[in-house]
């Protein structure tokens, strides 16, 4: 397609549009590289909510009420909603569900590192709604205002409906600390496995954080991870009172001059051999999502010659 | 209620606001309730409650236990459109289950297995989670393993047309809370048959590796579809899918089951019940 506008002006009106916080939209002109880079992050995002479903999906069937069983089910229902909308946004810049999910598949895209950790007991559920989709949310509510425009309107339902699930996990956690000791020590082991990795879901310090300056001029990244990350520990902190538990950090504690609290570094060398591939559940996670891709290949396959069919015979 | 520190107001404190408020605008509700909470659950006169009990016990494990079944398909479907939906249709199937549950406890107590003094557990939960493998009157079609997307499919195409079927005639049942039940079931069936209906269509022509897997499915469910009880309305209907997509019912004869349960349930219920026996005096 020859176009009567030249490439600097293009680049120009696309700062531009950055600059006024104003939407970039499918069919406008974009630089290669903001392209590539909102495909790499759209997609690890939707990767994310799909992977996401395994640690919590293992436990609908062992949900101990019929009432926190629908709560799970239709949570984890969600994420799968999310994954499409996020895969349909990557479709507007014409790459497809399919290519991405074998991207996933093959290891050449990442997604959350948080999932590569189990979820060991039904208190879990409660803990990866509130701190896992809780660090999640901070994360994404200033992805509603992100540049591009697909990607920012689907985060603005996905928001609403991810503190919805923090809201559930901690109703969860509430209810379990009211019954008996051995529900409230399964909170309490919960919490201390996942406040580290709930850390760590922001990503490595900012000196250590190659993508965010670019990220962050394109607005696409709107905050850098450590003040995402202090944001969240403010945050969980009088949550954690209200709930009756600690977490597992001795240097958390509250900093009057910085109004802040302090706290200490989560272990960045296990958080870089995580997302190196080496966590407790990575292969499992991805053979898992394999095995479902392969499994259900011949359905895909029987639908796409069922609907060719239908077209020939309306032809 | 604790302070909750927050930074200037931007857009990060709408997602976290409420999180320490106790209000009531759950889907799911904020504390436990019963699912027929104000609902007058008199038996009516006339009606034996043992039996209008036992009756809604074996509709509600029909549909407990399918819905255990589907829910296994959750993050392995074959795309994520039909992951959403066979998880919507084993929501429908689990909220017809609290109901029929709680139904039964309601019209006869003596049905809700003891638990310890002071248990906090609510009667549909003790019945779903603390009665063994006999005492469940759910059909064997139900328990049976998912096998391939092809079984699951003509599972849920005939489990549906019966149950739709029967729900369409208990909505003129003597008893009320029954009556209401079916009423909400039917449009719900009504969507699950539609839903496995295409599928059918959709396999029956699709491929050839489609149309074997959905024969030798069918064979497999088909051999144990008089369990749902006699329906000529419901077969009248299967006829007809059947027909339209060119598939030959199953030359199979019917399962003799002696009335007993098949080796499955046992294991599936170990699943279920695991952390809910562990904590008979837990509150979730």
């Amino acid at each position: 397609m020859s176009s009567a506008v030249a490439e600097p002006e293009l680049a120009a009106q696309f700062d531009a549009t950055v600059r006024r916080k104003d939407r970039i939209e499918p069919r406008d002109w974009m630089p290669d590289a903001y392209r590539k880079t909102v495909v790499r992050q759209v997609a690890q995002h939707a990767h994310s909510e799909i992977i996401g479903m395994q640690p919590e999906g293992q436990w609908i069937g062992r949900a101990p009420s019929l009432r926190r069983k629908a709560i799970l089910l239709a949570k984890v229902q969600d994420e799968a909603g999310h994954g499409l909308y996020l895969y349909s946004a990557t479709e507007t810049l014409g790459v497809s569900r399919d290519e991405l999910t074998e991207m996933l598949i093959s290891g050449r895209q990442k997604y959350s590192s948080i999932f590569n950790y189990p979820a060991l007991s039904y208190a879990d559920v409660g803990t990866i709604g509130w701190l896992v989709d809780g660090a999640a949310i901070c994360n994404q509510v200033p992805l509603c205002r992100t540049s591009f425009g697909p990607y920012g309107r689907a985060m603005i339902r996905i928001c609403k409906e991810e503190s919805f699930h923090q809201r559930q996990g901690f109703e969860l956690l509430m209810t379990m600390m009211r019954g008996t000791d051995e529900q409230r020590a399964m909170v309490q082991e919960s919490v201390n496995r996942f406040w580290w990795p709930a850390l760590m879901m922001f990503g490595p310090p900012d000196d250590a954080s190659p993508n965010t300056e670019q990220s962050m001029a394109w607005g696409i990244k709107t905050h850098t991870n450590d003040e995402l990350r202090q944001r969240f520990v403010d945050m969980s902190v009088p949550q954690a009172k209200a709930l009756g538990v600690t977490f597992p950090d001795p240097d958390l504690k509250w900093n009057e001059e910085r109004q802040a609290h302090d706290f200490g570094q989560p272990d960045w060398d296990e958080f870089w051999d995580v997302v190196k591939g080496n966590g407790p559940c990575n292969a499992q996670r991805i053979a898992h999502r394999k095995q479902a891709c392969d499994d259900g290949a011949w359905v895909r396959e029987a639908a796409m010659a069922f609907a060719e069919k239908q077209k020939v015979a309306t032809a | 209620m604790p302070e909750i520190h927050t930074h200037e107001a931007d857009e990060h404190d709408s997602a976290y606001a409420g999180l320490l408020v106790n209000d009531a605008h759950w889907a799911f509700g904020t504390d436990f309730e019963d699912p027929l909470a104000g609902v007058d659950t008199t038996v009516p006169e006339g009606i034996d409650a043992h039996e209008l009990a036992t009756y809604c016990l074996r509709l509600g494990d029909d549909a407990l236990i399918l819905s255990q079944r589907l829910s296994e398909w959750c993050s392995r479907a074959p795309d994520l459109e039909e992951d959403i939906a066979l998880a919507n249709v084993a929501l429908d199937l689990l909220g017809q289950a609290r109901l029929l549950l709680a139904r039964a406890a309601a019209a006869d107590p003596s049905l809700v297995p003891a638990l310890p003094e002071g248990s906090p557990v609510p009667p549909e939960d003790a019945l779903a989670f603390f009665r063994d493998d006999r005492e469940f009157r759910n059909a064997c079609l139900v328990e049976l393993p998912n096998g391939d997307f092809a079984e699951t499919v003509g599972r849920i195409l005939v489990f549906a047309t019966y149950r739709l079927s029967l729900f369409q005639r208990l909505t003129s049942h003597p008893d009320a809370v029954l009556r209401a039940v079916a009423a909400k079931g039917v449009k719900e069936l009504t969507y699950h048959r539609d839903f496995a209906g295409r599928w059918f269509l959709t396999l029956a022509r699709g491929s050839d590796e489609s149309r074997r897997r959905l024969e030798a499915g069918l064979a497999r469910t088909w051999a144990y579809r008089h369990e749902l009880g006699e329906d000529d309305e419901a077969e009248l209907v299967l006829e007809q899918v059947l027909a339209t997509s060119g598939i030959a019912a199953p030359d199979v004869r019917p399962i003799s089951t002696g009335g007993r349960h098949t080796e499955h349930l046992s294991r599936l219920l170990a699943e279920m019940q695991v952390v809910a026996r562990q904590h008979p005096m837990g509150v979730w």
